[in-house]
């Protein structure tokens, strides 16, 4: 009791000082008209509300770039709140996106010719479905961004369109429930909206469906080969300089000898993880991932060992070998199992399935790998 | 190209048919197809290929279905192990309202 006691201020402070912010957050109902891809401004009941075009130019598909090499991608936002596109009148549909800036630019460039409303949700800079999957794209933001955005008053049915890919976070029935608005579920990607809207609000049986193919897995491979190249660094740095120092010849001669082979063989495995992964992902064998990137890492191994042209006559060389068939299938096998997030199919009951087993495999192969390795240059 | 399943016979997807008033807000939210609509009521008809987004069991007015629900992350499930992040994902907002983590995953 006496713990609770002295715990609680502290803890109604933060509370406190989250409230304020978020206080001060739903105030601000109209989105800054000073935002970059604001081209104008339409009066409303609701007061002067940003005007979009649906209309990308170079800066917007710039910043798109950036985001997928993970440059300013933490940050790339939109103010939520309600905007108008093109010149809405209060008849006019109502999309409702996050304020990832990626997902509101495939919006409104996937509504060119057509005006309406868009209603972005504050997810933090997160995309539609990974907030929905948070809650942040949630039935609560949505139900406190209607009244806050004063949509009520700008236009005059009730009535709003959210991306498929919304639901995991909205329930349409509270929804209704609390504010009058009719949630109806559009189709999966922005692209098929003008069909759905056209067909009077009905989606075909493919739209609702979420692949996962090629161009998508292609997009995902920067972010992950930026991720995997900062270990790399440091990695790869550890292992030139122990086989600079710690082999039987000079410095670069041991380089010569394993060092820029063990660099190289790093650089293969994660290559093998973060880039043959995904693009060859529904081609690999195994359901689990962590099976398709031991086998790309087996299969980097096997290449890279017929090139070196190994003597395995010798124990220090066998030793090498065996140990680059355990780190690079290790390597491999652990990137490609973090890819599990970026896919659009993993469960997460799934995910803790092929961790219990996977994770230990590739931290034993990995840990058993290295110390082989090391052994071999010592001992040669 | 066919829809990719991942692991068998692993989901915690359950439906219970006798709750179910056949309204069809399910087959419009799944994204993989997990249900197909009865004369009456809806059945699943690819259980495997269910990844537990949770959006059918949001959006059940009838709660006739359940699922624990949440993202098939390994980073984020490595995360929070390692009690880092607040075990998100990439995606994931800090306490302090400012990015987390800049982990390539999900975004």
């Amino acid at each position: 009791m006496g713990k609770d006691k002295f715990e609680l201020p502290v803890i109604q402070e933060k509370t406190s000082c989250r409230c304020s912010t978020a206080a001060a957050e739903s105030q601000k109902t109209i989105p800054d008209l000073n935002q970059s891809f604001v081209s104008g401004f339409v009066d409303t009941p609701s007061g002067r509300l940003p005007q979009v075009s649906s209309v990308l130019v170079w800066p917007d598909r710039w910043g798109s770039i950036k985001a997928r090499w993970g440059v300013g991608r933490m940050d790339y936002s939109v103010n939520p709140g309600l905007y108008a596109l093109g010149t809405p009148d209060n008849n006019s549909l109502v999309f409702v996106s996050a304020n990832y800036k990626m997902s509101f630019d495939r919006l409104r460039q996937a509504l060119a010719g057509r005006s309406g409303w868009i209603l972005v949700l504050d997810t933090k800079g997160i995309n539609v479905w990974c907030a929905a999957g948070k809650g942040t794209f949630g039935t609560e933001e949505l139900v406190k961004r209607i009244e806050s955005s004063g949509l009520k008053k700008v236009v005059n049915h009730r009535k709003l369109i959210l991306p498929q890919l919304g639901a995991p976070g909205i329930a349409a029935h509270k929804v209704k429930q609390i504010s009058g608005f009719n949630v109806h579920y559009g189709p999966i990607r922005a692209e098929d909206l003008p069909v759905y809207l056209d067909a009077g609000f009905k989606a075909t049986a493919q739209m609702r469906i979420k692949t996962f193919p090629l161009k998508e897995r292609a997009v995902l491979i920067p972010i992950e080969l930026v991720e995997a190249m900062k270990a790399f660094l440091i990695i790869a740095s550890v292992f030139f300089i122990i086989s600079g120092i710690g082999g039987p010849l000079g410095f670069w001669a041991n380089e010569g000898s394993s060092g820029f082979f063990a660099v190289l063989s790093l650089l293969c495995a994660i290559i093998g993880g973060a880039v043959l992964n995904p693009l060859l992902l529904p081609y690999l064998p195994g359901r689990a991932f962590s099976i398709k990137g031991f086998s790309i890492g087996i299969v980097i191994a096997l290449i890279l060992l017929c090139l070196r042209d190994i003597n395995l006559s010798a124990w220090s060389e066998r030793a090498e070998a065996l140990a680059w068939f355990l780190i690079i299938p290790a390597m491999s096998g652990y990137l490609a199992m973090n890819f599990t997030g970026c896919s659009t199919y993993t469960s997460l009951s799934g995910v803790k399935r092929e961790m219990r087993w996977a994770l230990p495999l590739e931290i034993v192969c990995g840990s058993v790998g290295v110390i082989m390795w090391i052994g071999a240059i010592l001992i040669a | 190209m066919n829809n990719p399943v991942y692991l068998k016979d692993v989901v915690t997807l359950q439906l219970d048919e006798n709750k179910c008033t056949g309204c069809g807000m399910c087959l419009d939210v799944c994204p993989h197809e997990v249900f197909k609509m009865n004369s009456r009521h809806v059945e699943k008809q690819n259980r495997d290929a269910c990844m537990e987004c949770g959006a059918c069991s949001q959006n059940c007015p009838a709660s006739a279905i359940s699922v624990q629900s949440g993202v098939g992350c390994a980073n984020a499930l490595i995360n929070a192990m390692l009690g880092r992040n607040g075990g998100e994902c990439c995606c994931g907002p800090a306490d302090n309202g400012k990015a987390a983590n800049d982990k390539g995953c999900c975004c």
